[in-house]
């Protein structure tokens, strides 16, 4: 990778998602490419969820920095392939778990995955295994509510998708 | 309206659907049975109008002139929505609500693989790459709903069997090819949809299976929504989801 497009994943990863403000745009496996040609600076990002009201916000953000670097520069929104849990990086599982939300459980991949079950989900707490799920959806649309009964504390699970 | 591409009726017809049933949902916000279901249906409908967005942005740009999604929501009338019937019926009780979700993912689900899985328009492909991750889990939510209901105490169970007598005669359309089918047919995109119907009946069976309903035994006769012609409930939902940008001509905040 050459020194300009690192620069430019760098500013990137200043960005944070507005809902999990700890975690930043590349990270959560958003930015889906950046490339310089001869017209200039293009970067593509990838909506987490068709309706999540924080893509505008993000690609506002986006755009700040491509017009900083490259007053031409280009952000495109792409959908395919369709945005996965599996591609968030490991250190925004470790964050979301310091920040009291689970992670996903599973890559889309497991084999009880596929059978349509979900794995346990770990209390982000207190790390017991024992917890329930109180609400399939939650504050956003990438959450379900969850509460553990051990510490009896009830916490986000981010959802596998 | 001149159109570029004749595939952008199909994209319209896919879009409505999902915009009418997000905008429908939409209504609950607020209104909930409880908390969580509060925020379950306005989160499903959150996916829908995301949905709807992505259809709605490729059916206009295949026009001429090109419209955005915002032209196509809220400047068309009544006679130029191209979706299902089943979706513009008033949501009814919690019950209602849950099943006409139900049913819908049932069928909206094997539609969004079929487009997933063709080559020829590769953007209606990645939208429905991504839409079929949401509607799994709206199938999944409202199949539990489907259990506990059906299965649930005495009320619940006469209620969730009214609600599936009662909007089940609308489904025979998912499975009948309307005018707004054929761009997408002819051009190898979707099958015909009435290849559906096995799949469709099987899954919706093993639901009701477990919930201990009935498959009610009626005809599903209503059809014309895809062709524009819709129940008198589609202007009344038009009327509220349209009237700021109508009062308004190019309002923003």
């Amino acid at each position: 990778m050459d020194a300009r497009t690192e620069r430019v994943w760098r500013r990137l990863r200043e960005i944070p998602d507005p809902e999990l403000p700890f975690l930043n745009i590349v990270e959560m496996g958003m930015v889906r490419g950046v490339r310089w040609t001869d017209d200039g600076l293009s970067v593509s990002i990838t909506p987490t969820y068709s309706g999540c009201p924080a893509t505008d916000f993000i690609k506002e953000d986006v755009e700040r920095v491509v017009q900083k670097l490259d007053p031409q520069g280009e952000v495109e929104i792409v959908l395919s392939p369709a945005w996965s849990t599996d591609d968030l990086e490991a250190s925004a599982l470790e964050k979301m778990r310091e920040n009291g939300i689970a992670p996903p459980a599973e890559r889309t991949s497991d084999k009880l995955r596929l059978k349509g079950q979900h794995g346990d989900v770990a209390c982000p707490r207190c790390g017991s295994g024992d917890t329930e799920m109180v609400s399939a959806f939650g504050s956003t649309a990438c959450k379900a509510l969850y509460k553990c009964r051990t510490c009896l504390e009830p916490f986000d699970h981010f959802k596998c998708l | 309206m001149s159109e570029l591409n004749s595939l952008s009726t199909s994209l319209l017809q896919w879009g409505d659907d999902a915009l009418i049933l997000g905008q429908r949902t939409a209504e609950w916000c607020g209104h909930g049975p409880v908390l969580e279901e509060d925020i379950a249906l306005t989160n499903i409908s959150l996916d829908l109008i995301g949905q709807a967005r992505n259809w709605l942005t490729a059916a206009g740009s295949r026009m001429e002139p090109v419209r955005t999604e915002d032209d196509l929501a809220y400047f068309r009338t009544d006679r130029e929505f191209h979706n299902h019937k089943l979706l513009e019926l008033p949501n009814g009780d919690f019950g209602d609500t849950i099943c006409r979700i139900f049913l819908w993912s049932q069928f909206s689900l094997l539609r969004l693989e079929a487009l997933a899985a063709q080559t020829v328009c590769a953007d209606a492909a990645a939208i429905a790459a991504k839409a079929i991750k949401e509607v799994r889990y709206h199938l999944s939510h409202t199949s539990d709903w489907m259990v506990r209901l059906g299965d649930g105490t005495a009320e619940s169970h006469e209620r969730i069997q009214a609600s599936l007598d009662c909007l089940t005669p609308y489904t025979g359309e998912f499975f009948h090819v309307a005018a707004a089918d054929e761009p997408a047919i002819e051009a190898g995109v979707l099958p015909d949809p009435s290849e559906f119907y096995d799949l469709w009946e099987a899954g919706v069976a093993e639901v009701l299976d477990q919930s201990g309903l009935n498959w009610p035994d009626c005809e599903a006769p209503h059809r014309g929504g895809k062709d524009g012609l819709h129940t008198e409930h589609l202007g009344y939902v038009l009327a509220e989801m349209q009237s700021l940008a109508r009062t308004y001509p190019g309002v923003t905040w």
